[in-house]
């Protein structure tokens, strides 16, 4: 099909679980495929693995920046893609490569790494350790609106889109781009805005989140810098002009994949 | 009338015909009927409510326990829980007015619980937690789809535990455990002793024991509940129902169908939408001038505000 965008995935230190995750829309990643994008390379899922010229591409994994070729590829992703999106918590803020220290085989060496942000500009964020399938559907479809869709699509894809490609250059608590659950707690917690709905506690993939009399409480020990728990609360970012109508968009996601 | 009441699709003043429930509700009884309801016609599997330490005591499994909560014993403290049938539903009846984060559950009903329709109760920026989580499910994978019916209460604040404490048992000097119901109405903090004694704080009192992060809040009567609903603009006794989505639409007529309710037009009844409308414009008026005020809160700097 000729309006199809041109999709690239670029794997570098991920643990191919944004992989699983992408696959794991099933009949949805099919019709995904079929009508509007054209996947050009990807290792696991496509027979071309080289990066090449596209319209979005995909990074899963975070940097390995003792890995010459890692390094050459992300710079190569970039300079290739019109759109970058970091997949996945590593990609976006490091996530538990953070806790690396190398002396694995068979590259004991390769013991540094970085979320990619750092090294290229990325346009927007996925996160999410792993990042559900459905958000990288809602994704994928909003970002084939903003490419190839009418006025109307185009504006609502970039109200959908604008606080994911605000969290690549909005920093962190911890600064360097590292998510913890610090970002809760200086950003949302400290700055009086938190109304204890439980949405981080629920977000948390490793329960590192409890509650104190309502309030979030984090175990900081457990936590694998991930950001779910600061991009779930709804006093992180909240766009009212999106969310206010939740209905009408869910429809349409729907509808793109029927 | 117009945005401070959200989009919906009809509104009546409505009461549960069933007399038990009207025994237990804080009102006419509308989420405890319509989860009833739903749970009898297989709409919900289950749903995350706020009940309290004796419905903990007596089914653990289904509450959930933080850190600060291990053993169940406060009264009137709302704990986060996961019911499936009729009889815990009515256990878990009537308005608590301190914090429950009801959506902590959500994500571990689907799972442990197993749950594929999941109904679920809060306020309006619960609502709007389930919301985000439906369009960008950064945590919560394939949660958004198994919210089969979420119901929203109208909110003009919340209170931290330790709030309502110092209320009941400071300012209105009863023990908690004496207290048999909370309201707030009138324009009054209403307190209900279980040997018949009633005690009424002006709010004045409890704004300072207010949950600061409500201050924020730009939502009075839930605007993105499939349902919301709330006992201002109705009579005694009774409830203000919108109903607001596509599911809840269907949900709400199946109930009608079914006698669950009995409702009259909002039009008929006093104090009505004005009062709503009156006091979400109020709600809505003061936190707007609160994010405000953020902006120019330092000298040269400001605090944070999460709407873009």
């Amino acid at each position: 099909m000729a309006d199809k965008i041109t999709l690239g995935y670029t794997h570098l230190s991920g643990c191919t679980g944004c992989t699983v995750a992408l696959a794991d829309n099933y009949a949805g990643l099919l019709t995904l495929l079929d009508r509007y994008v054209d996947l050009k390379y990807m290792p696991t899922l496509a027979d071309a693995r080289h990066v090449q010229k596209v319209d979005v591409s995909f990074i899963e994994g975070s940097v390995c920046i003792n890995d010459k070729l890692a390094v050459q590829e992300l710079k190569e992703t970039r300079e290739k893609s019109t759109i970058v999106v970091a997949l996945g918590a590593c990609a976006c803020y490091g996530n538990i490569t953070r806790f690396c220290r190398g002396g694995q085989q068979n590259q004991p060496a390769h013991e540094a790494f970085l979320p990619v942000n750092e090294l290229i500009k990325i346009d927007v964020f996925i996160p999410g350790c792993a990042p559900t399938p459905q958000l990288i559907r809602n994704v994928a479809v909003m970002a084939y609106l903003l490419l190839k869709g009418t006025k109307d699509q185009k504006d609502l894809a970039t109200a959908y889109l604008k606080p994911l490609m605000a969290l690549p250059v909005q920093g962190t608590a911890c600064g360097a781009s590292t998510a913890c659950f610090c970002d809760l707690m200086t950003n949302v917690i400290d700055q009086g805005l938190c109304m204890g709905c439980g949405s981080c506690a629920s977000a948390c993939p490793v329960n590192a989140i409890t509650h104190e009399y309502g309030k979030p409480q984090g175990e900081r020990d457990l936590c694998i810098k991930c950001g779910a728990c600061y991009n779930q609360c709804p006093r992180s970012w909240y766009s009212f002009d999106v969310v206010d109508n939740y209905e009408a968009i869910n429809e349409a996601i729907m509808a793109a994949l029927q | 009338m117009g945005a401070e009441l959200g989009k919906y699709k009809s509104c009546v003043s409505a009461r549960s015909t069933d007399k038990e429930i009207l025994k237990h509700a804080q009102d006419g009884g509308i989420v405890t009927s319509l989860f009833g309801f739903a749970l009898d016609e297989g709409i919900i599997d289950g749903a995350i409510v706020a009940a309290t330490k004796e419905f903990a005591h007596k089914h653990p499994e289904k509450a959930m326990r933080d850190n600060s909560n291990m053993e169940f014993n406060e009264p009137w403290r709302p704990i986060p829980c996961v019911v499936t049938t009729k009889a815990d539903m009515l256990a878990a009846a009537g308005t608590k007015y301190n914090l429950s984060p009801n959506v902590s559950l959500i994500k571990e009903a689907t799972r442990s619980f197993g749950l594929d329709k999941v109904g679920i109760v809060g306020t309006p920026c619960q609502m709007q937690a389930i919301r985000k989580l439906q369009l960008y499910p950064v945590g919560a994978r394939d949660v958004g789809a198994s919210i089969a019916l979420a119901l929203g209460i109208f909110c003009m604040e919340n209170f931290p535990y330790q709030s309502i404490l110092q209320l009941v048992e400071d300012h209105a000097a009863m023990k908690m455990d004496a207290v048999k119901k909370m309201e707030i109405g009138k324009g009054k903090f209403w307190v209900y002793g279980k040997r018949g004694q009633v005690v009424q704080l002006p709010l004045k009192v409890t704004h300072k024991y207010e949950q600061p992060g409500c201050h924020v809040c730009l939502d009075y009567v839930a605007n993105l509940g499939d349902i919301s609903t709330g006992s201002v603009g109705s009579p005694d006794g009774w409830s203000t129902v919108f109903v607001r989505s596509k599911i809840g639409d269907s949900v709400w007529a199946k109930a009608m169908a079914a006698g669950v309710f009995e409702t009259q037009p909002i039009e008929k009844v006093k104090p009505g939408l004005e009062l709503v409308s009156k006091l979400a414009n109020e709600k809505i008026t003061k936190n707007k001038a609160t994010v405000e005020a953020r902006k120019t809160f330092g000298v040269g700097k400001g605090l944070r505000i999460p709407y873009i």
